[in-house]
C-alpha cells in the first residue's frame, strides 16, 4: 500500500501541484465575476486567499510527518506547496491593501506596528517571502545545505505567526481558526518525536504514557 | 395568558383561507399565508438620513447574531427557527408600571416611524438601514420610571431549542444597557420592522434596540425584558472583553479597538473598489447626542 502510494506519488508532476493550487483561485475569480461572493465580497476574497494560503502552508508542513509516520514521500511536492502558500499569501496582503483598505498606507502602516494580529501575519509573510526567494536549486548550492535547511526551519515560526493571525483577527476566536491553530501544534509537534518513531512494531514502546 | 387581538385571526383571512382551499392557490396565496403582518409602514422621520439605504437582501443576508452562528451568513438561515409568535416583553424594575406587553402594545401600528439610520459595527464596516419602529423613550416614559432609575437593562432572549449558538463561548442570555438619558434619546429606537416589511428573525425579530451613534453590538435584538435600575449593566461583549467593549461603545474614531483601528470604515454595498470612508464622531449624529457626554473622557469611556 505505502509502496504502491510512493510509487503514485513520485508519478505527480510538479506542474500538476501547480494546477491544482491554482484552482482556488481560479474558483474565487469565477465567484467573484459571478458575484456569489455574498453581501461582503471584499472581506470574502481576503478572506478566502488567506484561507487558502494556510491550507498549503499546511499540507507543505504535513509532507515529513507523512514521511516518518506512514512513509509516504511527497517530499518532492513540498516546494510547489510552499511556493503557493507565499502566492496566496501576496494575493491575501494585496486583497487587504487595495480593496479592504483602500490603499490608505497612512492607516495601513500605523495599524501594522500597532496590531498584535497584523505584527503576526506581516512577520509571517517576511519569512515566507525569504523562503520563497531561496526555493531554487540553485539557492541551495549557493548556502549550502545545512545553511539552507537552517533558515527553512523558520516556516515553523511563519506557521505559528500564522495561526496566531488568524486566531487574533475576529471578535473571538474563531472555531475554524482554532481547529487549524491545532493541526499546525500537531504537525509541528511530530517533529519532537525521536526519529525512529513508528517505524518498528513496538517502536513507541519508548514513549509509552505512564 | 389572555389572547390579544393580535393573537387572533381576523374573520377575512380565515374566510379567505377557506375560500383558497376550495379554489386552490391563487395568487394572493403567499400573501395570505404569511398572516396579517405582511406589509408595514411608518410616518417618515426628520430624524432620518438622506444616504441610500443598503438592499433588504444585504441588511438581511449580513447579520452578527451570535445566538444564531459566529459568521455574517449562518443567521439567516438559522434564525429561522425562532418562535416570536405570541412574543411579549417584560417591562420591570424600578418603574411604577411593570407589566408584561405584546409587540403590538408596546408599538402600535398607527404609531410606527421609519428611521433611517445609518449604523456602524465595531468590526469597522457600516450601512444604511430604514428601520421602522417606535422611540423607546416615551415607552418607557408609560411604565412610569422611578427617580432612582439611571439605567436601563436590556435581555435577548435565550431558547437553546430554537437557537444553535456554541455553548460555552458566551454567557447567554445576550445583555446589553443604556444610561437612562441615552435611552430617552429621540434617536433611540425600539424597531419591529425594515424597509416595508416585519423585522426579518436574523435582524432581531419580533422587536430590537436601535441606538445609531453606537456600535452595531449595543442594538440588542429580540427583546424579551427591559429593566429599569440603578446600577450600570454590564453587556455581554463587556462581560467578555471588558478592556475591548466598553459600557458606552459611542462610535469614535479617535478611540481604537485595541485590536484594529476604528478611524474609517468599509461601505457594504460599495463595490469591490469603493476603498473606505472616514468614521464620524457618534457614527455622524453628534449634533443630537454629543451634549450627553459633556464633561466625559470618552477615551476613558469607551
Amino acid at each position: 500500500m505505502t509502496r504502491w502510494l510512493n510509487t503514485q506519488a513520485r508519478r505527480v508532476p510538479e506542474w500538476a501541484v501547480w494546477l491544482g493550487g491554482a484552482l482556488p483561485l481560479g474558483l474565487l475569480i469565477f465567484d467573484t465575476l459571478r458575484q456569489r461572493l455574498g453581501v461582503d465580497p471584499v472581506a470574502a476574497i481576503e478572506h478566502r486567499l488567506g484561507r487558502t494560503a494556510i491550507y498549503f502552508l499546511i499540507a507543505s508542513l504535513a509532507v515529513t510527518p507523512l514521511l516518518r509516520l506512514a512513509k509516504v514521500n511527497l517530499v518532492p511536492l513540498r516546494r510547489a506547496l510552499g511556493l503557493l502558500a507565499f502566492g496566496y499569501v501576496v494575493l491575501h496582503i494585496t486583497a487587504w491593501v487595495v480593496i479592504d483598505m483602500g490603499l490608505r498606507w497612512e492607516q495601513l502602516l500605523r495599524d501594522i506596528v500597532k496590531r498584535p494580529y497584523l505584527l503576526f501575519g506581516a512577520g509571517a509573510a517576511l519569512i515566507l517571502l525569504a523562503l520563497a526567494l531561496t526555493s531554487s536549486a540553485a539557492a541551495i548550492r549557493r548556502m549550502g545545505g545545512s545553511a539552507w535547511k537552517r533558515l527553512h526551519r523558520l516556516v515553523y515560526v511563519a506557521a505559528v505567526l500564522t495561526s496566531l493571525h488568524w486566531l487574533s483577527v475576529g471578535k473571538v476566536w474563531h472555531p475554524e481558526a482554532k481547529f487549524w491553530g491545532f493541526v499546525v501544534l500537531v504537525l509541528l509537534g511530530v517533529r519532537l518525536l525521536p526519529r525512529g518513531f513508528g517505524s518498528r512494531r513496538g517502536g513507541n514502546k519508548s514513549v509509552a504514557i505512564q | 395568558m389572555r389572547p390579544t387581538w393580535s393573537d387572533v385571526t381576523p374573520e377575512a383571512i380565515w374566510l379567505n383561507r377557506r375560500a383558497l382551499l376550495r379554489g386552490g392557490l391563487g395568487l394572493g396565496a403567499a400573501a395570505v399565508l404569511a398572516g396579517p403582518a405582511a406589509a408595514l409602514s411608518g410616518k417618515a422621520s426628520k430624524l432620518s438620513t438622506d444616504a441610500t439605504p443598503n438592499t433588504f437582501e444585504e441588511i438581511s443576508n449580513y447579520n452578527n447574531y451570535i445566538e444564531f452562528g459566529n459568521d455574517k451568513t449562518t443567521p439567516a438561515t438559522n434564525a429561522q427557527r425562532l418562535k416570536t409568535e405570541g412574543w411579549t416583553v417584560a417591562i420591570d424594575g424600578l418603574v411604577d408600571h411593570p407589566g408584561t406587553y405584546s409587540v403590538d402594545q408596546i408599538a402600535p401600528e398607527n404609531a410606527l416611524e421609519q428611521r433611517i439610520y445609518r449604523l456602524r459595527c465595531v468590526e469597522a464596516w457600516s450601512m444604511v438601514v430604514p428601520w421602522i419602529g417606535v422611540p423607546l423613550g416615551p415607552v418607557l416614559g408609560k411604565a412610569g420610571p422611578q427617580s432612582a432609575a439611571k439605567f436601563v437593562a436590556f435581555e435577548s432572549a435565550w431558547r437553546p431549542d430554537e437557537m444553535t449558538a456554541t455553548p460555552g463561548l458566551y454567557q447567554f442570555p445576550y445583555r446589553e444597557g443604556l444610561r437612562l438619558d441615552e435611552a430617552m434619546n429621540p434617536l433611540t429606537l425600539l424597531a419591529t420592522g425594515l424597509y416595508d416589511k416585519p423585522m426579518p428573525k436574523q435582524n432581531g425579530a419580533p422587536i430590537r434596540l436601535i441606538v445609531p451613534w453606537k456600535y452595531g453590538f449595543k442594538s440588542i435584538k429580540s427583546i424579551v425584558r427591559i429593566t429599569l435600575t440603578d446600577k450600570q449593566p454590564v453587556g455581554t461583549w463587556q462581560a467578555m472583553q471588558p478592556s475591548e467593549y466598553g459600557f458606552y461603545a459611542n462610535v469614535n474614531p479617535a478611540v481604537d479597538h485595541p485590536r484594529w483601528s476604528q478611524a474609517t470604515e468599509r461601505v457594504i454595498g460599495a463595490g469591490l473598489f469603493a476603498g473606505r470612508k472616514d468614521t464620524l464622531p457618534f457614527n455622524g449624529y453628534g449634533d443630537e447626542v454629543a451634549s450627553l457626554y459633556t464633561g466625559q473622557d470618552l477615551a476613558k469611556d469607551y
